[in-house]
C-alpha cells in the first residue's frame, strides 16, 4: 500500500474512533444533565418529518458550516507556519463591519459590487493581521498575546462603530442597531435552485447561501497555494524547520508577514456569507465566536482544506441540532461538550496515528537498509 | 570491596546477550562485555556501530529487548537513568550538559543539592567537592563560572558531577572528541587517578591510539555486535582498526593537486562582535574599526578573518568547536550580519541575501543536518527542493515542479547510493548516513561553484564516509572550491589542500597539510603554540 494512502486511512480510522469516544463522553454529560442519551442522539439525526423541514435542516447546517470552513482555512494558514493567529475573531469582525459599511455607500452592477465588498473585507482583515505580524518581526512580540489583545480592540471597536459612525437608519420597531442596508446589487444570490432541481421545496429565510461557491473556490485556491506553489513550500519549510528554511534562503520575516496577512485576509471573509446572503448589514446581533471556533475546526481538519471542510460540516451538523435538542428536553450545551470532546480526542488520535504511520515508514526504510548485508565477522 | 572477597572480584559490569531493535538504525545484537572492577575498559567501534545505543541501555535511557545486565554480580533492570545512578553508574556525555552561567559548585550539585533549612548548604557542598577533587586529582576552582572554563576543565566538572552523585562506574562517551592532544593527556592522567581510587571507567572511543594508551581491556563493536575482546598489550592499532571496520580502511587522502589560479571565493576582514551587530561608522575602514573593538577589550566571534579559495581547492579550517566556525559559515551564507566583505567569483556578495547567494552557486552541507539541513517530517523529494525552491528543476514559475523534483531526487538516490524505499519516504525514516548522502547530493546539484562542507561525515557509517569523501574529491577535481570545517583531524589533513587554524575567531596559522602532525595542529587549536602565520605563506601554483 502506498505510504500516502496508508496515512489517509489511518487518519480516517483515528477520527472515527475519536468521534465514537466523544459520543460516549457526551452521553455521560447528557445523563448527568438528567436527560436520555438516546433521545439526544435521535434529535441529532432527526432532520424533521416533512421535506421542507429536512431542507431547512440541511440549509441551516451548511449555512453554519460555510463561515466555519473559511475560519478554519484562515487559522490553518498560520498554523502551517507555527503561527498562532488567535486574532481571526477580531479580524473577521472588523472586516465585516467595514465591508458592510463600504458596500452600502454606492451601487454598482452586482458582480462588481460584490467583488468590491469581498476585496474590502479581505483588505481590512489582512491589514488588521499586519499589526501583530509587524510587531513580531520588528520587536519579537509573541503573536498569540498580540492577537488576543487586538481581538478585544476589534470587538469593541466594531461595537462602537455600529452604534456610532457606521450606524444606519433604524427601521420602526427594530431593536438592534446596524450599518445601512446593502443595495440589492450586493445581495449574493442563493442556491435554492439546487433543492428545486431535485424537486424539493425551497428552504425558508435567506435560503442556502450562495457564498458557499466562493468558499469552495477559496478552499481549492488555498490548497493549490499551500501544496503546489513555491510560496506554499516556503510556508511548509518554515513551519517544519525554521532553521533549515533560513539556511535555504527563505526569509523568515517576510514569511511571517505574508502568512499572517494571508490568514487575516481569509479571516476577513468569514462574515460575508451572512452579510451578503442573509442580513444585508452588520448589526449588533451579528454572529460572534466564529474565529475561535475556526481554531477548533482547523485542528480537527489537520490544517488541510479537505479536512477542514469535513470538520466544518461536522460542526455545522452538531450546531444545527440545537433546536431539536431543546424539543427533546436535552440542554443544547451538550453540543458544545461534544465539540470540545471531539476536538481533543481527534488531536490525540492524530498524534497516535501519525506515529504509527511514521513507524511503518521507518520499518520500510529499514528493510531497504537490510538488503545491505553486513560483512561477515572474522574476529 | 568486602574483606572476604575472593581473589578474582566479581565483574563491575557484565552484559550478556544484549539485543536492541530499532527501525532503521543500527541496533545492538547479542552484545557480550565483561568489565573488571578498577580498570579502564575501552569500547571501540566506528560511528554508527551501536556504541551509543549500548551506553544508553547501560545508563537506563533505553531498555534492551533481550539480554541481562549485572552490576557487581547483581542482575539489574534500569527503567530510568535514576535507577542507573542509584546503582552507582555515572555518565559523562560527549556534549557537556552544564549551565554556563552557574559556578562550578552550583553545576556539580545541581539536582542533588545538600540543603540546610531549605537553602543550599554551600559549605557542605564545597567540602564534598574539594574532597572529591583532591582525592581524584580533578583540580577545578569551585567558584569559577563555567562559561569562563576551557573545554578540559568543563570535562572535569562533568566528571565531578558524576562522582558527586556517588558513581563508582563511570561511562565516558567519546570524551576526547572535543579535546586537543594536550588536554587528552590531562584527561588520561585523571582517569588513571580514578582507576587508582578503585573506580571503574568505561571509555568509548574510535580513536585507536588513545584507546591503546589508556585501556586495560578493549572490546570492539562492529555493526551492533561485539566482535572481539582484546588485550591492548597484544594488539596493534592496525589490527584494532581492521577489527573495527571489518574491511579495508578508507583514507581521505586527496591525490594530486587540482588547485587553479582562479579565485572562487574570497573573504576579507570578516569581523563579528559577540554582542550584536552594529553598523560601521561612516568612513571608518574595517581594520581600524576592528582594532578599536579589540582595544576596548570586546569579545569578537570573528576577528579579521581573510582567505581565498581557488577553483579546485579544498581549504580546511581546524579548530576546537566554538571558536568561530559556525559564525564564519553564517557570515558566508548571509545568515548573520558581519563586517568585512565576501566575494564570489569576483562579485561582491556582501550585501546579498542567503537566497541570492545560494542561487549564485553556494552549496552548504550544514554541521547539524537535523537542525539546518532537513525537513524531517517531509518527503525526500521535498527535501531535494529545500534550498533549490527558486531554481530549476524544482521550480517552474510560481509552481513547484513536483515531477521534475521527484525525478531529480531519484537521480540523487541512484548517484549517491541513498538507501530508501522511494522518493516519497519521509526524511526521518532514513539512517544518518543516508540522510547525509541525500544532503551531499542536493548541495552538489545545480552546479555549485563553491561548497561549504561542515563536518560532512559526522555521525555516518564508514561506507557513507568513504562515499562522501569520494564525492568531495570528484567535485574538487571538477573545479569546485570547498571550505571544509571538521573536527576530524584526519579528515582535515587528508582532504585539504590548504589548512587554516581558527582560534577565538582568528585564523592563527596557515599550515601545509602534507607535513603537519595532529599534535602540532592541536597546539595551534588550543593556543598553546601562538604564532601568526608560523609557516611561510605557502606558494600556490
Amino acid at each position: 500500500m502506498p505510504a500516502g494512502l496508508y496515512r489517509a486511512l489511518l487518519t480516517v480510522a483515528g477520527a472515527a474512533i475519536a468521534i465514537v469516544l466523544a459520543v460516549a463522553i457526551s452521553s455521560v454529560a447528557i445523563i448527568a444533565a438528567g436527560a436520555s442519551p438516546e433521545a439526544a442522539f435521535a434529535a441529532l439525526f432527526n432532520f424533521g418529518e416533512t421535506e421542507r423541514a429536512v431542507v431547512n435542516g440541511i440549509t441551516t447546517m451548511i449555512n453554519r458550516s460555510v463561515p466555519l470552513f473559511i475560519a478554519g482555512l484562515a487559522v490553518a494558514v498560520g498554523f502551517r507556519m507555527n503561527l498562532f493567529n488567535i486574532g481571526v475573531e477580531g479580524q473577521y469582525r472588523i472586516a465585516a463591519i467595514c465591508a458592510a459599511f463600504v458596500g452600502a455607500q454606492f451601487s454598482l452592477p452586482a458582480p462588481i459590487q460584490i467583488l468590491v465588498i469581498i476585496v474590502v473585507a479581505a483588505a481590512v482583515g489582512g491589514l488588521y493581521a499586519l499589526i501583530p505580524a509587524v510587531m513580531k518581526v520588528t520587536r519579537g512580540v509573541n503573536e498569540v498575546i498580540a492577537t488576543i489583545m487586538l481581538n478585544y480592540i476589534a470587538i469593541n471597536l466594531a461595537a462602537f462603530l455600529v452604534r456610532g459612525p457606521f450606524t444606519g437608519e433604524r427601521a420602526k420597531g427594530q431593536l438592534t442597531t446596524s450599518t445601512p442596508t446593502l443595495p440589492e446589487s450586493a445581495w449574493f444570490p442563493n442556491l435554492n435552485g439546487l433543492f428545486e432541481m431535485f424537486g424539493l421545496p425551497a428552504p425558508r429565510g435567506g435560503g442556502l447561501w450562495g457564498f458557499l461557491v466562493v468558499a469552495v473556490l477559496l478552499g481549492v485556491a488555498v490548497w493549490v497555494l499551500l501544496e503546489r506553489t513555491k510560496f506554499g513550500f516556503e510556508v511548509k519549510a518554515s513551519g517544519l524547520n525554521p532553521m533549515a528554511a533560513l539556511a535555504s534562503g527563505v526569509k523568515p520575516k517576510k514569511m511571517v508577514i505574508a502568512a499572517m496577512v494571508l490568514s487575516g485576509a481569509i479571516a476577513g471573509l468569514i462574515g460575508l456569507p451572512e452579510i451578503l446572503g442573509d442580513k444585508h448589514n452588520f448589526g449588533s446581533n451579528f454572529t460572534p465566536g466564529l474565529g475561535f471556533l475556526g481554531i477548533a475546526v482547523a485542528l480537527l481538519g489537520r490544517n488541510r482544506p479537505a479536512g477542514i471542510a469535513v470538520a466544518a460540516l461536522l460542526f455545522g451538523f452538531l450546531d444545527r441540532a440545537q433546536g431539536p435538542l431543546q424539543f427533546a428536553n436535552v440542554p443544547p450545551s451538550v453540543i458544545a461538550i461534544m465539540q470540545g470532546a471531539i476536538v481533543l480526542l481527534v488531536v490525540v488520535a492524530n498524534e497516535i496515528t501519525s506515529r504509527m504511520a511514521l513507524r511503518r515508514e521507518e520499518r520500510r526504510a529499514a528493510r531497504q537498509l537490510g538488503r545491505n548485508t553486513p560483512v561477515e565477522v572474522a574476529a | 570491596m568486602n574483606a572476604d572477597a575472593p581473589a578474582t572480584a566479581r565483574p563491575a559490569v557484565e552484559l550478556e546477550g544484549i539485543t536492541k531493535r530499532f527501525p532503521g538504525v543500527v541496533a545492538n545484537h547479542d552484545i557480550r562485555i565483561t568489565v573488571e572492577p578498577g580498570t579502564v575498559h575501552a569500547i571501540v567501534g566506528e560511528n554508527g556501530a551501536g556504541k551509543s545505543t549500548l551506553m544508553k541501555i547501560l545508563y537506563g535511557m533505553q531498555k534492551p529487548d533481550e539480554g541481562t545486565i549485572r552490576i557487581n554480580g547483581t542482575e539489574v533492570s534500569f527503567r530510568t537513568p535514576s535507577d542507573a545512578i542509584a546503582a552507582g553508574i555515572g555518565m559523562v556525555h560527549q556534549h557537556f550538559m552544564l549551565a554556563d552561567n552557574f559556578t562550578v559548585l552550583e553545576n556539580v550539585v545541581l539536582g542533588a543539592e545538600p540543603k540546610k533549612a531549605g537553602a543550599l548548604d554551600t559549605a557542605r557542598a564545597r567540602a564534598r567537592i574539594e574532597e572529591l577533587s583532591s582525592t581524584h586529582g580533578l583540580q577545578v576552582d569551585p567558584d569559577r563560572l563555567v562559561e569562563d572554563l576551557g573545554v578540559g576543565d568543563r570535562q572535569r566538572v562533568e566528571i565531578l558531577k558524576v562522582l558527586y552523585r556517588g558513581a563508582r562506574i563511570l561511562i565516558l562517551d567519546e570524551p576526547t572528541a572535543v579535546l586537543v592532544p594536550q588536554e587528552v593527556d590531562e584527561l588520561f592522567e585523571n582517569l588513571r587517578e580514578l582507576k587508582a581510587g578503585g573506580l571503574t571507567v568505561i571509555f568509548i572511543s574510535h580513536k585507536l591510539d588513545e584507546v591503546l594508551s589508556i585501556a586495560d581491556a578493549i572490546t570492539v563493536i562492529r555493526r551492533g555486535t561485539t566482535v572481539a575482546s582484546v588485550d591492548p598489550r597484544e594488539v596493534t592499532a592496525r589490527q584494532l582498526a581492521e577489527l573495527m571496520v571489518g574491511s579495508e580502511l578508507p583514507t581521505p587522502e586527496t591525490r594530486e593537486s587540482t588547485v587553479t589560479d582562479t579565485v572562487a571565493l574570497s573573504v576579507s576582514g570578516l569581523t563579528m562582535e559577540a554582542d550584536g551587530f552594529r553598523s560601521l561608522p561612516k568612513g571608518t575602514p574595517i581594520a581600524e574599526y576592528t582594532a578599536g573593538l579589540r582595544a576596548e577589550g570586546r569579545r569578537l566571534l570573528l576577528d579579521d578573518v581573510s582567505f581565498d579559495i581557488h577553483r579546485g581547492e579544498i581549504l580546511g579550517i581546524a579548530g576546537v568547536e566554538g571558536n568561530g566556525q559556525s559564525e564564519l559559515i553564517e557570515a558566508i551564507m548571509g545568515m548573520r550580519p558581519v563586517h568585512g566583505s565576501v566575494e564570489l567569483a569576483g562579485a561582491d556578495i556582501s550585501s546579498w541575501s542567503t537566497l541570492k547567494r545560494r542561487e549564485a552557486g553556494i552549496g552548504y552541507i550544514p554541521e547539524d543536518r537535523h537542525r539546518q539541513g532537513l525537513l524531517l517530517e517531509a518527503s525526500l523529494w521535498e527535501n531535494r527542493v529545500l534550498g533549490h525552491q527558486t531554481r530549476k528543476p524544482s521550480r517552474s514559475g510560481v509552481w513547484i515542479d513536483r515531477r521534475a523534483a521527484k525525478a531529480d531526487t531519484q537521480r540523487i538516490i541512484e548517484e549517491y547510493d541513498v538507501r530508501t524505499p522511494g522518493v516519497d519516504t519521509l526524511a526521518l525514516a532514513l539512517s544518518g548516513g543516508n540522510q547525509q548522502k541525500l544532503i551531499v547530493g542536493r548541495e552538489m546539484s545545480g552546479e555549485p561553484v563553491f561548497l561549504i562542507a561542515a563536518h560532512p561525515t559526522r555521525g555516518v557509517d564508514v561506507g557513507a564516509q568513504a562515499a562522501i569523501w569520494d564525492h568531495l574529491r570528484a567535485a574538487r577535481a571538477a573545479g569546485l572550491a570547498v571550505l571544509l570545517i571538521s573536527a576530524d583531524l584526519d579528515e582535515l589533513i587528508g582532504l585539504s589542500d590548504t589548512l587554516h587554524v581558527i582560534y577565538r575567531g582568528r585564523l592563527v596559522a596557515r599550515l601545509d597539510p602534507s607535513d603537519v602532525t595532529p599534535e602540532r595542529l592541536g597546539g595551534y587549536m588550543t593556543g598553546a603554540i601562538s604564532g601568526s602565520t608560523a609557516e611561510p605563506a605557502g606558494e600556490e601554483a
